[in-house]
């Protein structure tokens, strides 16, 4: 079976798995790491976003053979270390806030939003209604308003 | 620039309600626990009594699910360990709506223990609480409200008559302090020295007196989530991330019809010999295949030959199932007014929504040596728990059904649906699987609320509306889940073609939940239902009928509003039956600034609700403008958008402010998803829907910008219902803002149904769709 090698939250790991497997099934089926959610494995839901060498991404539509060894691939399990802070300035403002119903969402929704403010900083601007507009991450809870209220307070620290 | 304020109504008051006094036990064990049977003290009164009674305003649906416990010989109970702690397994699912804090929350209150120091836990399916632990209904607040209480003040007590005893004083003179018991001359004991020796040696029946709400330092002020540390660094597990050894991924090839089945399969070995796949097994909803990854399942899945019989509604399309819902409309009745009164007469359809979660339908199964351990979010796990021994013919006792945090369940986890079909496949695969719905199974397979129409017949005579008749036609709902129990799960069953459903639950529980919140002369409204009570896969939606039913209520009601020359909300606030209604209308007209001039196209609306032991309103502002209507964002339904509303709620008494606020956020998403955009379409015998960007729930692009949630001071003392509260009137508020913008009443329901689909239906055959592969360039 394939070798795949890739550095995950910081530490390079190998899986032996077919290249055609996606990413999200080698994170959470392989090597249990499961805080990305299926929502829909179609590129979608947004419920697996995570980040690739910095930058959102959703590894339900990735083939494992197409990760580089040198790419970084960030879940949320791995973000507070990016800041090498017990939490992540976004997380702290989901909890601030009180974001989270069920949750199944926000890992996604979380990882979804540093990008877009990371985005928009490489822009030279701050966050904006149309920015959140474009945040493709279903919540079926509807936690939509203290979302946007969110990104926008975890901006400010970040 | 989004806001959501939460504004809380000023409490300078803070009156006592109720009666304080209870009986519980303590427990014989090597540590503390406290007991007190569910049911207990939910039958304080109201403290707002309406004129006229409708028959769910004297006793609604959460009387029901409250006396329908009563009976029972469970015991809820809260242990303090010696580690300091104090735990509680709760007999309900946190799917999402907050319970799990809210119980802890409770126990801090009466135990005098932070919140940190709680651990609340789902229970394990207990059959000897029959009907008492079932999700439902926005009903855990309610009935558990009063026994969490009475079990943690029992524990509070004997902690203080155990450090009594150690320290040699008298239990007045001692205080509690934040898990300790201190005496006056500032000697201390925790309450993890205390654990061991507040044991009980053998049951015992104390009574209680519980905290006056006007010493609450917990109770009814705003709290995060005690889980939310977990959900935002992933650590929340849910039922696929519980690591059972060897149960592995398993998917299941379905029918291209609504519940087809399979006749025969032409290529097992040929499937079973694929990369990663371990086993193939025709179970009764289709083929389960058993694979390392969910990935392979899907290939696997594809590649399958399956010759399939027919499903329960093949050839059929929305317009078929409506032609038969007309045939089935009981006529209005002619009323015997005056000649001259007038008469306002409109019908409304509201087509099929979908109640799935983000959390696909999943469980966890271990069928072994006549023996099966479950893991899955369940609303009914009893009743999960008696149909797994049903369907494996063995004892109750041999099947264990954890429970695990739902990842939103709105009405869909009441069903063992998942459970049933990894059971199956457990046991003919003689392995434990961890069995999921692809995305595409959920809008295709899963339940739904079901198409209906609802028809309304007023009459009005200068000042008064003399009449007011509702006649609603639905396809059947499914109450099989009863009360969460299997004997009354029976009754739902009983022939012919589910009239059991109908006659036993569907127009009961119409009755229990449905009325018309107005002052208004002759006031009927009736239920009746089309089709066998499973031929097309139904159950409740976050709400019951109330969301279509008082939509179409309030639209007529501002028609009649606009016949008789007065403004929506003076009309309302005219007619609004109680004190409680009056009180929240006003708050949004006055926080709204309800009336304030809006630009053409854009308009407010308004609406009021009672429901769940408690009264709603909601205003909302809309804009209907070209420019908005036809915004464009890729794969997406915009269209009208709802940029503002204010809501006020008095569920009687909000125990966490914050939480009831989120649930109205919550709420006033499916009401706009349920106005605006969101249903299925049927045609050809199947669902057209396959995806989110195909069933357009709410999405960033369709939220509001500004949202407001005011909680209004404690009423009634005791809390009522708020997971589903919000749906009704946000959907009704919406619907009328968009009545008023275009000045066109729509009358069906979301307004988009009928319009040109605004996606390419994914094939049936095969049924899944596998993962794209252009991820690293398509965000
Ligand atoms: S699961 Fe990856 S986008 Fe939905
Ligand atoms: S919090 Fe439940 S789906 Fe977002």
């Amino acid at each position: 079976m394939p070798q795949h090698t890739f550095k995950l939250n910081g530490e390079q790991v190998t899986v032996d798995v077919e290249d055609d497997v996606r990413l999200l099934w080698v994170l959470r089926d392989v090597l249990d790491v499961t805080g990305p959610k299926y929502g829909c494995g179609i590129n979608v839901c947004k419920a697996c976003t995570s980040h690739i060498n910095g930058k959102a991404f959703n590894p339900c539509s990735v083939r494992v053979t197409d990760i580089e060894p040198t790419d970084e691939i960030t879940t949320i399990e791995g973000l507070p270390g990016t800041v090498g802070q017990p939490l992540h300035p976004m997380q702290q403002a989901w909890l601030d806030r009180d974001v989270a119903q069920c949750g199944y969402c926000q890992p996604g929704q979380i990882m979804a939003a540093v990008d877009k403010v990371r985005k928009a900083r490489a822009e030279g601007r701050e966050i904006s209604d149309a920015d959140l507009d474009e945040i493709r991450n279903v919540c079926r809870c509807g936690t939509y308003t203290r979302i946007r209220e969110a990104i926008r307070a975890g901006a400010e620290h970040m | 620039m989004e806001k959501s304020r939460a504004g809380h109504a000023a409490d300078s008051s803070r009156p006592d309600f109720g009666r304080r006094r209870f009986l519980g036990y303590v427990l014989a064990g090597p540590t503390l626990v406290a007991a007190a049977k569910l049911g207990v003290g939910t039958g304080t009164a109201e403290a707002a009594v309406p004129s006229a009674p409708e028959v769910s305003e004297a006793y609604d649906l959460n009387d029901l699910l409250r006396d329908a416990a009563l009976p029972t010989s469970g015991l809820i109970t809260v242990a303090v360990n010696p580690d300091g702690t104090a735990s509680f397994d709760m007999p309900r699912l946190e799917c999402g709506q907050g319970v799990s804090t809210l119980a802890a929350m409770l126990i801090s209150e009466e135990l005098s223990l932070p919140l940190d120091k709680i651990n609340v836990t789902l229970a394990d399916a207990r059959p000897e609480l029959l009907f008492n632990q079932f999700t439902a209904g926005s009903n855990t607040t309610f009935s558990m409200y009063t026994p969490i209480r009475v079990a943690a003040a029992i524990a509070k007590g004997q902690l203080l008559k155990a450090a009594g005893q150690l320290l040699n004083e008298q239990v007045h003179r001692l205080e509690p302090v934040l898990g300790a018991v201190r005496a006056p001359d500032g000697r201390e004991l925790s309450y993890g020295e205390l654990a061991k020796a507040a044991a009980g040696h053998e049951v015992r029946q104390v009574d209680v007196e519980l905290t006056p709400s006007s010493n609450f330092t917990v109770i009814g002020t705003p709290r995060n989530r005690t889980d939310a540390l977990e959900a935002v660094t992933g650590r929340k597990q849910f039922a696929m991330d519980i690591k059972v050894p060897d149960a592995m991924p398993t998917m299941v090839c379905r029918p291209p019809t609504i519940k087809g089945t399979v006749e025969s399969v032409a290529n097992v070995a040929e499937v079973r010999g694929m990369p990663g796949v371990t086993d193939v097994a025709t179970i009764a909803t289709g083929v389960a295949v058993r694979a390392r990854t969910f990935g392979q399942c899907i290939d696997a899945v594809r590649a399958l030959k399956v010759s399939w019989n027919q499903g329960t509604v093949d050839g059929m399309s929305d317009k078929d199932v409506l032609a038969d819902l007309e045939k089935a409309e009981v006529p209005l009745a002619v009323p015997e007014v005056p000649v001259l009164a007038r008469t306002v007469e409109k019908k409304f359809t509201f087509y099929t929504r979908d109640n799935a979660a983000l959390e696909p339908q999943c469980a966890v199964a271990d069928v072994r040596d006549g023996k099966a351990e479950i893991w899955a979010p369940l609303q009914a796990p009893i009743l999960t728990q008696q149909k797994v021994a049903g369907l494996l013919g063995v004892p109750v006792s041999a099947v264990t059904v954890h429970v695990t945090p739902a990842g939103g369940a709105f009405g869909r986890k009441m069903f063992s649906d998942p459970v049933l079909e990894a059971v199956e496949a457990s046991q003919q695969m003689g392995k434990p699987v961890r069995l999921m719905w692809h995305r595409v199974d959920e809008p295709r397979q899963g339940r739904a609320h079901p198409m209906c129409t609802s028809r309304i017949r007023a009459t009005y005579l200068g000042n008064e509306v003399l009449t007011f008749e509702q006649r609603h036609t639905s396809v059947a709902t499914d109450y099989t889940q009863g009360f969460g129990e299997v004997i009354t799960n029976m009754a739902g069953e009983i022939p012919p073609l589910g009239q059991g459903n109908e006659l036993g639950y569907s127009v009961p529980v119409f009755h229990l939940t449905v009325n018309v919140p107005y002052k208004f002369g002759a006031v009927t409204q009736l239920l009746n239902e089309i089709y066998e009570y499973d031929r097309i896969p139904s159950g409740s939606m976050r709400n019951l009928v109330n969301p279509d039913v008082r939509t179409a209520q309030e639209l007529v009601v501002d028609q009649l509003a606009a016949e008789m020359g007065k403004d929506p909300y003076r009309f309302r606030r005219e007619f609004a039956d109680d004190q409680r209604a009056l009180a929240v209308l006003d708050k949004v007209a006055e926080a709204g600034q309800w009336g304030r001039p809006m630009a053409p196209r854009t308009a407010q609306g308004i609406s009021v609700h009672k429901e769940y032991k408690g009264a709603i309103a909601t205003l909302v502002e809309i804009d209907c403008r070209p420019e908005t209507v036809n915004r464009k964002v890729r794969d997406a339904v915009t269209g009208p958008r709802v940029t503002k509303a204010v809501v006020a709620v008095d569920t009687g008494l909000a125990v966490n402010p914050r939480g009831l606020e989120a649930q109205m956020q919550g709420g006033l998403m499916d009401g706009i998803a349920q106005a605006l955009t969101s249903s299925k379409h049927l045609r050809n015998g199947a669902f057209l829907e396959a995806s989110w960007d195909n069933y357009a729930y709410t999405r960033q692009w369709n939220a509001p910008f500004d949202v407001q949630i005011i909680v209004m001071p404690p009423t009634t003392g005791q809390p009522g219902g708020a997971g589903e509260f919000g749906v009704p009137s946000a959907m009704a508020a919406v619907a009328c803002a968009y009545a008023r913008a275009t000045g066109t009443m729509p009358t069906s329901f979301p307004i988009n149904h009928n319009d040109p689909l605004f996606f390419e239906p994914k094939p049936y055959e095969p049924p899944l769709v596998q993962s794209p592969t252009d991820g690293l360039t398509k965000y």
